[in-house]
């Protein structure tokens, strides 16, 4: 029991909190508490002997840490929430510590301010539209919220269509509500999705994969026809090419990447190509 | 039965306007002090020390959007979807930053044709100005815009 009590990763009480720089990549569970690089100086047993001079008012003064999706504040520590890979981001421009977060895999999705969605119409009462968006409540989006609406030009927004458009508040108290313009008052590509074409649901963490700057599935995927695809953070993805089969074909590739290995996905493209 | 009347006005009546026009600025000040003191001695307040919140260098975001790159929703491949593809370029350029090439002012008119222009536009603007003997030097060319004829007549001395 005393061996066992010693390793860090035991999730009973006497847990010793690790330093999150050290964990970088690699798997951590909830109930883990990670400490910031600034705290560990003072917390290994051999600092108390030889501790080097720190600047610790130059550190502190470093900014702000976020934390990001799956881990907590937890007074001066970071309380893991989600089991997944830590991840980091080093400050772009001078000023934040850096963004740490839990890298996880879900299918429900919880609405987040600023998240761009696909919703489907599902009821329309007075001035707003009730969109399902795959959260706990139907997101409400008000009729004055697609450019160039007015009281008198109304959108033409049926019951069923697919809407793309960004929560603007989303939080565990109210009901989500989301627009389809920016904050310009322009729509950057948002409103009602035109017809035809297949809506169909992924994992939360394969968009945020397809989404990534550096995507190779994409760019493959782009070489075999023209088509057109809107992803939503919300775990949806609607596809639309010339013909009922290659959308088909695209929607079953999108669906199957996230489990295939490179090699597998480079013979499927191939034979793809071929046909 | 006035003069008995005159002491008994009630308080609000006295803190109508009317009645106060008559004050001067003095006893108005004083008056909306009282009124001032009465209402906070009704407020309740706590008798504990000011607790300070500690200032916490740690946000919290539940939003990937800070996290990740990411890159614009809509996509079009291949020419399905021109104006999806001018808006991936939009966005995706925004998201890189990548301004320091899109500082170059897009030009209405291009060089060729404000040369074009400016040269058919002399031979316009000449005329108008010009004398009515030397509008008959100014030529309408095959497309209609007006060129300047270069010779103009001068007196020719005679040879001999």
């Amino acid at each position: 029991m005393a061996e066992a009590a010693s390793v860090p990763a035991e999730s009973l009480a006497g847990c010793r909190a690790r330093a999150a720089r050290t964990v970088l990549d690699q798997v951590v569970l909830p109930g883990e508490e990670l400490l910031l690089p600034e705290q560990e100086d003072g917390e290994g047993p051999g600092g108390a002997g030889e501790r080097p001079l720190r600047l610790n008012a130059a550190a502190r003064s470093r900014g702000r840490v976020v934390c990001g999706p799956g881990l907590r504040r937890c007074g001066d520590r970071l309380l893991v929430t989600k089991c997944g890979r830590l991840r980091h981001k080093e400050p772009g421009s001078g000023s934040g510590g850096g963004v740490y977060w839990v890298d996880s895999q879900q299918k429900r999705y919880v609405p987040v301010k600023g998240d761009h969605v696909i919703g489907i119409v599902t009821a329309k009462s007075g001035d707003i539209f009730k969109v399902d968006v795959g959260g706990s409540e139907p997101a409400s989006l008000s009729y004055l919220a697609f450019e160039g609406a007015t009281k008198r030009n109304r959108p033409n927004v049926q019951v069923g269509d697919l809407i793309y458009g960004q929560f603007v508040v989303a939080n565990k108290d109210m009901e989500p509500e989301m627009v389809c313009i920016d904050s310009c008052g322009r729509a950057n590509g948002m409103g009602v999705i035109g017809q035809d074409g297949l809506l169909f649901k992924v994992t939360l963490g394969l968009i945020r994969k397809l989404l990534a700057p550096d995507c190779e599935i994409l760019q493959e995927v782009g070489k075999l026809y023209p088509m057109e695809i809107v992803f939503g953070m919300n775990g949806r993805i609607w596809v639309k090419a010339k013909t009922i089969q290659q959308t088909l074909i695209l929607a079953n590739i999108l669906e199957a990447c996230e489990h295939m290995t490179t090699d597998q996905r480079k013979q499927i493209f191939s034979r793809l190509a071929e046909s | 039965m006035a003069a008995e009347r005159k002491t008994k006005l009630s308080k609000n009546l006295l803190r109508m306007k009317f009645m106060q026009r008559g004050l001067d600025s003095e006893t108005k000040k004083q008056l909306e002090e009282e009124e001032k003191k009465i209402i906070s001695e009704e407020h309740w307040y706590l008798d504990l020390p000011e607790l300070k919140e500690k200032e916490s260098f740690i946000i919290e975001e539940q939003s990937f959007l800070l996290c990740e790159d990411l890159l614009y929703g809509r996509m079009s491949f291949r020419g399905f979807n021109p104006e999806v593809e001018k808006l991936m370029l939009q966005m995706n350029a925004k998201n890189k930053a990548e301004e320091v090439e899109e500082q170059t002012v897009e030009l209405d008119v291009s060089d060729e044709e404000m040369a074009r222009r400016y040269e058919t536009l002399v031979g316009t603007i000449g005329k108008k100005f010009a004398k009515k003997r030397d509008r008959a030097l100014y030529e309408e060319d095959e497309n209609g815009d007006i060129k300047p004829v270069k010779a103009k007549k001068m007196f020719l001395k005679p040879q001999d």
